[in-house]
């Protein structure tokens, strides 16, 4: 018997992930390079 | 490539181009998507789930874009030893591994509907899953032998190098081993690819390799703050210790 799939969900569960995991990574790296440039500002007042 | 061995003039340029590359990869990228998802044709044999492409062939170049980095700055960290090489190699450890594991994911994601199975050990998905712990394996050994000036170490280095053998191997799996991935589409000015895939799928790695070059630059600007940071904290402790 042949199976019949949504061949949409399996598109949307594909782009959601990409683009989740994509977004994640980009704000990831953001707020670290923000972070450290700010605590090595911080450290020149000290 | 000497021009930019200085830290100062690399992050003059990098203050920039960070945003840049990320804002315009965002455009691009949701552009390219978003025209792959809603005006893209279903294809005559996938239907609907070969708009899984847009997102899995990017992420698939870099994965192995991403080694290829890490091989090429281990090479001038070793040879003319770059200053900023090593770090550009620890900076694109982790985005590197990100896009390998959604290229996986993807590729698992379209492999049901189209194959029937969610994963088989084939030599291209079995190769894209080495090249993954081979990321891990880097990321965990630049952490631990980390040089004096931020790089990754020779170590990491030498594996860097080493570990690039993995990036042919992936290329040509499809051509060496039966398997069920397709053979390649795009080779060297030749596409098997109608038009109405290949820009939309050119668009989409154009926009996923900004938004990688950004994340690389950010990772590049955190580790030199961080080194910046430790040397001035080092210096006024050793200052005080002497008075």
């Amino acid at each position: 018997m042949r199976e019949s799939l949504d061949q949409w969900a399996f598109v949307w569960a594909a782009y959601a992930l990409g683009i989740v995991g994509t977004l994640a990574m980009v704000a990831w790296a953001w707020w670290s390079m923000r972070r450290a440039e700010a605590r090595r500002d911080k450290s020149r007042e000290r | 490539m000497h021009g930019f061995a200085n830290p100062a003039r690399f992050l003059r340029i990098a203050r920039w181009l960070t945003p840049a590359c990320l804002v315009a990869g965002l455009v691009v990228t949701l552009a390219a998507l978003a025209y792959g998802l809603f005006a893209a044709p279903a294809d005559r044999l996938m239907g609907d789930t070969v708009r899984i492409l847009f997102i899995h062939v990017p992420a698939a170049w870099l994965g192995m874009a991403g080694w290829t980095t890490i091989a090429g700055a281990g090479v001038a960290e070793l040879v003319w030893r770059h200053p900023l090489a090593g770090i550009a190699a620890r900076a694109a450890a982790v985005p590197g591994a990100a896009f390998t594991a959604i290229c996986l994911a993807t590729g698992s994601i379209w492999g049901r509907p189209t194959w029937g199975t969610w994963w088989v050990w084939d030599g291209r998905l079995t190769s894209m899953l080495v090249l993954l712990f081979l990321y891990f394996g880097y990321i965990a050994l630049a952490d631990a032998t980390r040089g004096e000036g931020g790089g990754s170490g020779r170590v990491a280095a030498i594996f860097g190098i080493v570990g690039a053998i993995n990036v042919p191997i992936i290329n040509r799996s499809v051509v060496w081993w039966n398997s069920l991935h397709q053979p390649p589409s795009i080779t060297m000015g030749k596409s098997a690819i109608d038009a109405a895939f290949l820009w939309p799928l050119l668009g989409a790695t154009v926009g996923f390799s900004l938004l990688f070059a950004g994340v690389v630059l950010a990772r590049m600007r955190a580790i030199l703050a961080d080194i910046q940071a430790e040397a001035r904290l080092r210096r006024k402790a050793m200052a005080r210790a002497e008075d």
